[in-house]
């Protein structure tokens, strides 16, 4: 149950980009396009759940007992970067395929805000659901909860390429070309996501 | 003196990192629910931008070409962290209002890109001017935002209360910082930008 209340959570009613503004740079810069979006996407659900799952085991395991939790900050970009540099390589030996698809991606994500604000959240935020006592998410909850942020991610960016594809057909006012609409597009898509408050 | 000085005052308004090169959204959508919040994160990413433009244009010439990224994002991640210990020590309140914010800074695109851009081939004093010029441009932008969405959603600005009532909720919500981004950016496209 608390697994289901996790994922509804954390893809409609705390969605990503649309309710935490994380990650809003690639959202704004790869969305022009519908199959831009889904390789983005498909790369940083990827490397969110993967970055995830270290940086947790990282911070429980290493920085906990050697009382170094100031570090976290530092060691989790490292972490992040060279994880995201081993799964290019990883990739481009296994799966040429996957890496042609992803590979103009995968070097943006280290920067992407939601992959580090991601690991941050589940070592350092309380979490309470259904009315239990707020606690910190295990290993298990952790990766669904990245898992299900990925998704939202995910839904949040395909849902607006596919407006944005449409929008380019639109005869729009001169200084509202480009980044403004988009803007403004992006807020009547937040809106109807805020619709989904209160659910759980 | 004047190109000293024009190094700060261009990013006000040409080089604003805001509204002329677009970069570091995410705090500023996320931390302009009143107007000083987004002064105080504005503030906190001025500290880490100039530190970090001092210590990378010091760095630069003894760094490798290669590894030279990896190199920037540590040192500005060692100067986030020097942040967050003394916010928690000082203004603790301050530091738990801002939260995620404060430690993404790292991977804010605003303070990477002027390393890269800038402080990297330029000398100490000319990139701490650079950062400063590009901070306080930062800092006016997420505080006008600040204003608009505090004076729309609450009815106060900095905190002083003058519209009676609960004002739009929306406003302080995640649509209306999409939607006051997106209109400040067409003013400013109409009447700032020079084409």
């Amino acid at each position: 149950m608390e697994y289901i209340l996790i994922i509804i959570s954390a893809i409609f009613i705390n969605n990503v980009l649309l309710a935490q503004f994380l990650g809003i740079c690639p959202f704004l810069g790869v969305s022009n396009k519908l199959s831009t979006a889904v390789g983005m996407s498909g790369a940083v659900c990827f490397v969110i759940t993967l970055a995830t799952v270290v940086t947790y085991l990282l911070n429980q395991y290493l920085l906990i007992p050697l009382d170094l939790t100031f570090l976290q900050t530092i060691s989790f970009i490292l972490v992040i970067a060279a994880l995201v540099q081993m799964v290019e390589i990883i990739l481009k030996k296994i799966s040429p395929a996957l890496y042609q698809a992803l590979g103009i991606f995968l070097p943006l994500i280290t920067t992407n805000c939601a992959v580090l604000g991601v690991a941050i959240t589940v070592v350092t935020k309380e979490f309470s659901f259904g009315g239990e006592a707020a606690h910190l998410l295990n290993l298990g909850e952790s990766v669904v909860y990245a898992l299900a942020t990925s998704i939202g991610y995910g839904l949040a960016m395909i849902l607006f390429a596919g407006l944005r594809e449409h929008l380019a057909m639109c005869d729009v006012p001169k200084s509202f070309r480009g980044l403004p609409i988009a803007l403004i597009t992006v807020s009547i898509m937040a809106m109807a996501f805020l619709g989904f408050s209160g659910m759980v | 003196m004047s190109s000293k000085l024009s190094l700060i005052t261009k990013g006000f308004i040409k080089d604003n990192p805001t509204f002329s090169l677009v970069l570091g959204m995410c705090p500023t959508l996320a931390t302009t629910t009143s107007a000083m919040n987004g002064l105080e994160m504005g503030l906190a990413t001025l500290f880490v931008l100039v530190l970090s433009n001092i210590a990378i244009s010091l760095l630069a010439p003894m760094v490798p070409d290669k590894v030279h990224i990896p190199v920037y994002i540590v040192v500005i991640a060692a100067f986030v962290t020097v942040l967050q210990l003394l916010m928690q020590a000082y203004v603790p309140a301050v530091y738990s209002t801002l939260g995620l914010f404060i430690p993404l800074i790292v991977v804010n695109c605003i303070v990477l890109g002027r390393a890269e851009a800038y402080a990297n081939s330029h000398g100490v004093l000319d990139s701490a001017l650079d950062g400063l010029g590009i901070g306080i441009g930062f800092t006016l932008s997420l505080t006008v935002i600040g204003i608009i969405r505090e004076i729309l959603g609450s009815g106060s600005v900095f905190g002083w209360k003058f519209i009676a009532g609960d004002g739009i909720l929306a406003f302080v919500m995640a649509p209306g910082a999409f939607l006051v981004l997106g209109y400040l950016m067409v003013l400013f496209n109409k009447y700032l930008k020079k084409q």
